[in-house]
């Protein structure tokens, strides 16, 4: 992947710039996302204001007097932790699943396929609004919803891949070599099997941002006064007439997040497969 | 052709069963019972009892299932713990307006971002291209909650001009003929703006793909090649060879609009299937939610279902397909 790729170029700017951010939070903002002054004096300041102890708040307050700033960035932790792991579980599922239907001959492997199949078919956000409800809302949680919700696709693609690799005369050899089973499908056919799994998987990881936003929203994901930015579009959400900035910051924020992952999965799909001529 | 649709339907009703045994046995390994819930932390362990045994939260769970899964069957659908108005009412009165909501924005999308995606492909790579690309995965991105939460900001709030809230206004009952039908669709403006606006980004990416999946193959060299018009190669050639997938992504979209559907309802209290769905998880309210997952599963295998008929009907080559793996 050439960085001369705009879209490739711009993902990985914003996407450092916000892990950056992220991991250096306590850098970049002063005092604890959850800190309240003086509520009367300190609530529903516009960006840029500053307050009575002379302090500036670069994207305002909400109401209770917390500076937006500082959550949006600490709630930026919440959101790449929690869209990087939840993705990292689907791929280490759908991958076993995918090469295991792949490579296992007879029934195994066509019952691997048919739950791949069968999984496929459910409404996903059904699914996530019932297992997000079922148990204490926290990240870990939503992580772990987000995970086992999301590897379907995933095994789908190893299948295919694995099922192609399987006939090449690179495979053969290694089996004409003496290589077992687990020896040809560990080191020969999965490291050519990932190539797609790297795409989908930067994707995921955008998608599963921004599901963990709306179960935030809905309060069934991270629980409020932990700053996560669906929580925070959610606590703007009474208060879009006299304090807009509270509702609009994290969803400028989410969006960027978002296309910033999905350019990236493009340029990504773009330079990995040879044989596409597409290119904007 | 109608013995691959059988056998696809044939599928779906598994999927759909098994979604409900699914719903079922995650409900009852969750901790935490409804009747604990209903009565609150003063009750007395002889009122917890009683209650479980009228609800049949007492009994085996396998024969809660099967007397479950008979009078589901047979339409008796219980009554809501939360609400105690009979489940089969409640989602009766909700799914005309997500069906409205859904069908509306799925045939807008759809349709804008065909044309959006058509547009991209016939001038690959030029500046306009670009552009729309850049607004197409902006579009992708938004979440439609928070998108509809802007709309609200923007319609309501600022130019006053669009209710925020609910599917008609309070004076609806007393409306008749014009004013009826203006208050009806001054309230749907905003939710299928929001749903349409989060699925055209999608449609458009995938309808471009597919036309340039074909646009690279030999064949249209040879029409080009041939003299044939650039528009008559465009409609007559690339897009009737890309209709196959483009017919699929309908029946695909319908999950992801119906999860949008989700969100948006619950932004614009839209009284719908995705309101009461989340309301019933958010006070695990069982047969609410039971027959809520149904539904929803249901409404996206009919889709599938539907998308598999369109796209046999445009494609003579899925039609004669003996069968698909």
């Amino acid at each position: 992947m050439r960085l001369r790729d705009h879209r490739a170029a711009f993902g990985l700017a914003v996407l450092s710039v916000v892990a950056v951010v992220a991991v250096a939070a306590p850098l970049v903002t002063a005092g604890h996302p959850n800190a309240q002054g003086d509520i009367v004096a300190t609530r529903f300041l516009p960006p840029f204001a500053a307050d009575p102890h002379g302090a500036v708040h670069p994207l305002g307050t909400d109401r209770f007097g917390r500076d937006v700033w500082t959550r949006l960035v600490y709630g930026a932790r919440i959101s790449l932790g929690v869209g990087v792991l939840a993705v990292l579980i689907s791929v280490v599922i759908g991958t076993a699943v995918g090469a295991a239907a792949g490579y296992l001959r007879g029934w195994p492997g066509t019952a691997l396929l048919a739950l791949t199949d069968f999984a496929l078919a459910l409404p996903r956000v059904v699914l996530l609004l019932l297992l997000a409800a079922l148990w204490r809302p926290s990240a870990a949680l939503v992580v772990v919803v987000l995970g086992v919700t999301g590897w379907m696709p995933i095994a789908r693609l190893v299948h295919g891949e694995v099922r192609g690799l399987l006939v090449r005369p690179f495979v053969e050899g290694a089996r004409a070599l003496g290589a077992g089973r687990a020896r040809v499908l560990w080191r020969h056919i999965l490291p050519n099997a990932l190539t797609p799994v790297i795409v989908a998987a930067a994707l995921g990881v955008g998608n599963a941002i921004l599901l963990e936003a709306g179960l935030s929203y809905l309060g069934l994901g991270v629980q409020p006064p932990t700053a996560s930015w669906g929580s925070m579009i959610a606590s703007g959400r009474d208060t879009l007439v006299n304090a807009p900035w509270v509702a609009t910051a994290p969803g400028i924020a989410l969006v960027l997040v978002v296309v910033a992952c999905t350019l990236l999965g493009d340029a990504l799909r773009d330079a990995l497969d040879p044989g596409a001529v597409r290119r904007p | 052709m109608l013995r691959t649709l059988w056998q696809r339907a044939l599928a779906g009703i598994a999927v759909v069963a098994g979604v409900v045994t699914l719903t079922f046995l995650l409900l009852h390994a969750a901790p935490g019972n409804p009747a604990e819930r209903l009565l609150g932390p003063t009750a007395t362990s002889e009122q917890l009892a009683a209650l479980r045994h009228t609800l049949d939260l007492d009994r085996p769970l396998t024969v809660q299932y099967a007397g479950w899964l008979g009078r589901f069957v047979h339409g008796d659908w219980g009554t809501s713990i939360a609400t105690g108005r009979p489940v089969w009412t409640m989602l009766r009165e909700a799914w005309p307006a997500t069906a409205r909501l859904v069908a509306l924005s799925l045939l807008l999308a759809y349709g804008l971002g065909l044309l959006v995606g058509i547009v991209q492909a016939a001038r690959s790579r030029s500046r306009l291209d670009t552009t729309l690309s850049v607004v197409s995965v902006t579009l992708f991105a938004l979440p439609g909650f928070w998108l509809g939460l802007m709309f609200v900001m923007l319609f309501t709030y600022w130019l006053r001009v669009l209710p925020a809230f609910g599917a008609a206004g309070m004076d609806a009952d007393v409306l008749t003929g014009w004013p009826w039908v203006v208050d009806q669709l001054r309230h749907l403006a905003l939710p299928l703006l929001t749903l349409t606006v989060i699925g055209v980004g999608g449609m458009a990416r995938f309808a471009r793909g597919a036309m340039l999946d074909v646009i690279t193959q030999p064949f249209v060299a040879a029409d080009r090649a041939k003299g044939v018009p650039e528009w008559r190669v465009l409609t007559r050639h690339v897009l009737r060879n890309a209709l196959g997938p483009l017919l699929t992504l309908l029946g695909l979209s319908l999950p992801a609009l119906f999860s949008g559907a989700v969100f948006v309802e619950a932004v614009f209290a839209w009284p719908g299937v995705g309101r009461v769905m989340v309301e019933a998880v958010q006070s695990r309210d069982y047969p609410v939610v039971m027959a809520a997952t149904a539904v929803s599963a249901v409404l996206v295998v009919a889709g599938n279902l539907l998308a598999d008929v369109l796209a046999a009907w445009a494609d003579p080559r899925v039609r004669s397909a003996p069968r698909q793996a």
